[in-house]
């Protein structure tokens, strides 16, 4: 034992003495506080067995110090009452003495019964309703603030519009240009392989301007800004909950849609388009990189071919799709940060809705694009 | 007295950035204390707390926590060190997740204790001593009241009876019934199980009713330390304006009429 054992209560000691004529004691002693107890399975077991014989006699006035919880242990072990001739300090025997007056109250917690189940399902459903309800009633206030603003320009807030485009947009240039950048090399090596086969390597123009330009670029930004900045922003809505930030907006009579929600909508219709055509920008530059070493193709070639393989509309299409992902990804973000409710596990469950959401929207959006705008813009 | 102290805090300076927190501040507090500590608010009593509890590491200086320098601490001995410490934090840092219950009997589930009729009875009578009901125990920390949070951080602090306790500011927030019900638990408590405790408070009446010692923090550093009587008659400017006011005057003059006796033997230790 070092020195600074003896500091800490360390140490809880049951001994059984032997009397003459045939008579037992048990002598405790140490420190008999839980932490003791629990760190020694073999002392607990210890105790039941001589408090199993009632002829026994209990000494405890040498324990140093006695905490509630080992009192309540004695106390239990003891039958719920004291042994007789127990010598012990008084103020110890206060503690085992408040036992005798407590009870437990016998309410049990809510425990799980049919009724509970139908009610849970019940309330799954109306919960699925209600989401929508609310989703639509976001959207509905959004309109009215955007009326709002159209006739009040003063009140358009820009800062947090450009600080929201700055966060999602400039601050995911990188990730989005390797990702884009790695696909477009990927897709073209795929490409140039089967297409080596049939001799027609001058096509890789074609499927790589048409499929990067119309759909992988737009959604590979859609699902990086999803993951990037949708979760941020769930997240960041749920904490203002926690900290009773909204509730302090609400009472200074700031509207929750104009100040939070309209600046990420606004920021992200803008920022996204944007970023769309810079991943495919720097996908197209991979695939030509890849078309270059695989198929000979000249970077010049590739440049000259583009336009004609993927029409300008492509690229409008591109940009209009991404502005509606932008729009989905914001308005999913803050419907589901609002949802929060101020506890962790809360937290951690909606910004997890909230991305798989977003992303299966952006997807299901792209399949009514690309089933609306099926006869636009193919060369 | 080779006794170690409970605390001792040697030559502390603490600094954020530009702004000094602490100026040599030195302490020894005897183990079985209730020292009351004060100061203006954002005068770092808060962060001096979470020095002692390792939570913040000092710029400068040594902190001794039951005889052991935070500094030298093996992180095994560490551990066991703070089963002996309980800490209740300013905002009651309940988990949010689990209920009223289970956070209070989260130590002991910790320890290991597995016994649930044990652990039912241990959390009950805490509930019951902090002024909680029963019916309390399923709500979730989210759906309780500011006071109601303060009583639930203080039943798991208390769960375990640690030999030292860090109280930051526990009665604020709660009404006068519940101050007083606190300082009869905690004196109750005290008188039974002999521990140490620290606690940060603006309350008059808890440094007069329950502290038998009382530090005062002002201009970075430790400007009183002793007894109350000892602290009334100190000199500096912030304790003058502190403890010289009307309003503390109502409050210890009320007492010294009330309870001559009691006073007595409070002030002298
Ligand atoms: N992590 C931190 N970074 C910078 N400054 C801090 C930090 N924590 C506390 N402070 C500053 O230290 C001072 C003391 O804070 P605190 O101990 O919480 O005050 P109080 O005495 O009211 O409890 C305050 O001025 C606060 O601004
Ligand atoms: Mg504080």
């Amino acid at each position: 034992m070092n020195q600074a054992d003896t500091h800490l209560k360390t140490q809880a000691i049951l001994n059984t003495v032997a009397h003459e004529g045939g008579n037992f004691s048990v002598l405790l002693s140490g420190d008999w506080v839980l932490s003791n107890l629990t760190s020694d399975s073999d002392l607990q077991k210890r105790i039941k067995q001589a408090a199993e014989d009632k002829k026994l006699h209990w000494d405890l006035r040498s324990v140093n110090g006695l905490d509630s919880a080992t009192a309540l242990l004695l106390w239990q072990a003891w039958g719920q009452s004291v042994p007789a001739g127990l010598e012990i300090k008084p103020e110890h025997l206060r503690l085992i003495n408040k036992w005798q007056n407590q009870t437990v109250p016998n309410l049990d917690e809510p425990s799980f019964s049919f009724l509970q189940t139908a009610t849970y399902l019940s309330n799954a459903i109306s919960d699925v309703f209600e989401q929508v309800l609310n989703f639509i009633a976001l959207l509905g206030q959004l309109l009215l603030d955007g009326g709002h603003l159209l006739r009040h320009p003063g009140g358009i807030p820009w800062s947090e519009i450009s600080i929201t485009i700055y966060d999602a947009g400039v601050r995911a240039l990188g990730i989005t240009a390797l990702v884009g950048f790695l696909i477009g090399i990927v897709l073209s090596y795929l490409s140039a392989l089967q297409l080596k086969l049939f001799g027609a390597e001058i096509y890789i123009i074609d499927i790589l301007g048409l499929s990067v330009i119309r759909e992988l670029g737009p959604l590979l930004a859609a699902i990086l800004v999803a993951g990037r900045s949708g979760s941020a922003m769930t997240a960041q809505i749920g904490i203002m909950r926690v900290t009773e930030e909204l509730d302090a907006l609400s009472a200074m009579g700031i509207s929750h849609s104009l100040r939070l929600v309209l600046p990420k909508v606004i920021a992200l219709t803008v920022s996204l388009p944007l970023l769309s055509v810079w991943t495919s920008a720097t996908a197209l530059i991979g695939g030509m990189l890849s078309a270059q070493n695989t198929l000979d193709i000249s970077y010049q070639q590739f440049l000259l071919k583009l336009p004609d393989a993927a029409p300008l509309l492509n690229v409008f299409i591109g940009l209009g799709k991404s502005a509606v992902f932008g729009l989905m990804i914001a308005l999913i973000a803050c419907h589901f940060g609002f949802r929060i409710k101020p506890n962790t596990e809360s937290l951690g469950n909606e910004t997890t809705n909230s991305v798989v959401a977003a992303i299966t929207v952006v997807i299901m959006v792209d399949a009514v694009f690309a089933i609306l705008f099926m006869d636009v813009g193919m060369p | 007295m080779n006794q170690p102290h409970a605390i001792q805090l040697e030559h502390i300076w603490t600094s954020f950035g530009d702004k000094v927190v602490h100026k040599d501040i030195n302490l020894a507090l005897p183990k079985g204390e209730i020292l009351g500590l004060v100061g203006a608010s954002g005068c770092g009593k808060t962060v001096l707390l979470r020095e002692i509890i390792g939570l913040q590491i000092p710029n400068k200086g040594e902190i001794f926590v039951m005889g052991e320098s935070l500094k030298t601490i093996s992180s095994s001995h560490g551990k066991r060190l703070r089963h002996h410490c309980g800490v209740l934090f300013q905002k009651g840092a309940l988990f949010s997740v689990l209920n009223v219950f289970e956070n209070i009997a989260f130590p002991l589930r910790e320890l290991g204790v597995d016994d649930e009729e044990f652990i039912k009875y241990l959390v009950f009578m805490n509930l019951e001593n902090v002024g909680l009901s029963a019916k309390d125990a399923w709500l979730k920390p989210a759906d309780l009241s500011g006071g109601m949070t303060k009583r639930v951080a203080l039943a798991r602090t208390l769960i375990l009876e640690p030999s030292l306790l860090l109280l930051d500011e526990p009665t604020s927030g709660l009404d006068p019934i519940s101050s007083q019900d606190f300082v009869d638990l905690l004196s109750g408590l005290h008188r039974d199980l002999n521990f140490t405790v620290i606690l940060v408070t603006h309350d008059l009446d808890i440094l007069r009713d329950l502290c038998t010692k009382v530090a005062v923090l002002a201009d970075q550093q430790l400007v009183a330390f002793g007894t109350l009587a000892t602290v009334l008659a100190c000199q500096h400017p912030f304790v003058q304006r502190y403890f010289h006011n009307q309003r503390a005057q109502r409050v210890f003059n009320y007492q010294a009429q009330a309870q001559p006796k009691t006073q007595q033997g409070q002030l002298s230790g």
